[in-house]
């Protein structure tokens, strides 16, 4: 079994994007992103992969930050974006296909955000 | 000057087998930009793991999708497995791997049955889809289900395959093999297929890894990756080859799909000879506390499934992240420039799962 699939790099803030760049650069594949509710804030984890090998970028978010959409550099986040978006209420600003919280048509407002 | 217009495509089209909308942005007859919306029947499944057991999600996870179900509920358990240290008993992987292969048999075969109707190749959608029953009926002989058979559970299984059964597979599976030789040589050499499909929707392999696709997709683009290769459930012990080619059109995205189900079938068979005979489950105690990522290729590509626990029966999060996901990005990309009649065919060949997508 590959041990290298939970590899997980927590960064901050100030090195989110530079690390975003720098994984285009080197030709990284971007695999998936999630968010996970941490407290009042957002645990968000970006995960890449170059062939087989896996990393996961994890950034902590308070509830007042906003992240930037890394779809200027990889355009294939717009779905995985809008989703944190619509179902957390993680504050992503720049995406480029932004549905507004509407990509899934749900009457509830970020039904994900609150347990239960 | 080109006249430019929007056609709305979707979400219920003779060619779609699931619910996708494309505003199509046209200059005359060419799609300059197309714009996908979902959303259509989005049932927040991954909410669920706060209100059941991480066992019972189980039963969840197998839900999200009627032909990868075994690999979404596989995908899941051993998720929690890894983060609960559980060694699944050795005949419970083989088991899975079975099943597993015999649902991108099933997969396959019914994109490969769509992919002939939308030719208007009425015979060879049935030649594909009379193969597929057979395995369905196989599902029904082996599990007693033929869509959701629920045959995982944290910590290995919960149904056998006795001898005499896995001896009617073997048997079946045989016959098969012999059964898809003339569909393969339909698919890649009638001249009308090739007419159709060669040439159309080219992704480069540069394309396929910045829009982040994924499964045949990918490798019909020539990037050979086939999760199998890592080696879970029983895959370390059979011969996976990554299936690759060249061209990255339409026609090498049927390819791949082709020889991978030769490929299935045929290790459905190495399977069935080295499976161990034992247990087919261990017993789990606790509860899991920890996270974890697993990886597998599921028939349309890469699944992640990615689980958060915090010591209760409760998981934190559970995420999938779908092989369909993924793929929307590169077909965007294939449709700039294609014709607005190809743009049908195009969206088939992804193989679109939007059930799974939107989970």
């Amino acid at each position: 079994m590959d041990n290298t699939a939970n590899e997980i790099r927590e960064i901050t803030m100030a090195e989110f994007f530079p690390t975003i760049v720098q994984m285009k650069l080197e030709k990284w594949r971007l695999v998936q992103i999630c968010a996970v509710r941490a407290g009042e804030g957002y645990e968000l984890s970006y995960s890449f992969a170059q062939r087989y090998h896996m990393v996961t970028l994890r950034l902590h978010l308070s509830a007042e930050e906003k992240v930037t959409s890394i779809t200027q550099v990889y355009p294939c986040a717009f779905l995985q974006e809008n989703e944190m978006a619509e179902l957390f209420g993680v504050p992503v600003e720049h995406i480029d296909l932004d549905y507004k919280d509407k990509l899934y048509r749900i009457d509830r407002e970020h039904p994900f955000k609150e347990k239960g | 000057m080109a006249k430019r217009s929007i056609i709305p495509f979707g979400p219920q089209h003779p060619v779609l087998p699931e619910p996708i909308h494309l505003d199509l942005v046209l200059e005359d007859e060419t799609v300059v930009e197309a714009i996908p919306s979902i959303g259509f029947i989005h049932r927040g499944l991954e909410k669920l793991v706060e209100k059941k057991d991480f066992k019972q999600y189980v039963y969840i996870a197998e839900r999200v999708c009627g032909i990868c179900s075994c690999g979404h509920g596989m995908g899941y358990c051993e998720s929690v497995e890894h983060i609960m240290g559980i060694e699944v008993p050795r005949r419970a992987d083989y088991l899975r791997t079975i099943w597993m292969e015999m649902s991108r048999v099933h997969s396959h075969l019914l994109w490969l049955g769509l992919l002939a109707d939308a030719l208007g190749f009425e015979s060879l959608f049935m030649e594909a889809w009379r193969l597929r029953e057979r395995i369905l009926d196989m599902f029904d002989a082996t599990t007693g289900g033929r869509i959701i058979f629920s045959v995982n559970t944290i910590g290995g299984v919960l149904k056998d395959i006795d001898d005499s059964m896995l001896k009617t597979l073997k048997e079946t599976v045989r016959d098969m093999r012999h059964e898809f030789k003339p569909i393969v040589d339909t698919f890649l050499h009638d001249y009308t297929i090739q007419s159709r499909l060669c040439g159309l929707g080219v992704l480069s392999r540069e394309d396929a890894i910045l829009n982040g696709a994924v499964g045949p997709m990918l490798r019909a683009s020539g990037e050979a990756i086939d999760l199998r290769t890592l080696g879970y459930a029983a895959y370390n012990d059979l011969m996976v080859m990554p299936i690759t080619a060249q061209d990255g059109d339409a026609y090498a995205r049927c390819e791949v799909r082709l020889k991978e189900t030769i490929m299935s079938l045929r290790m459905i068979e190495e399977a069935i000879e080295k499976i161990p005979s034992g247990d087919i489950a261990v017993p789990v105690k606790g509860n899991p506390n920890g996270e974890y990522f697993m990886r597998i290729e599921q028939p349309r590509g890469e699944a992640i499934y990615y689980v958060k626990a915090n010591g209760t029966k409760n998981l934190e999060r559970f995420r999938l992240r779908t092989p369909t996901t993924s793929n929307i990005s590169p077909m965007l990309r294939l449709l700039k420039g294609c014709q607005l009649a190809d743009v049908p065919l195009l969206v088939l060949t992804i193989d679109p799962c939007i059930s799974c997508t939107e989970r």
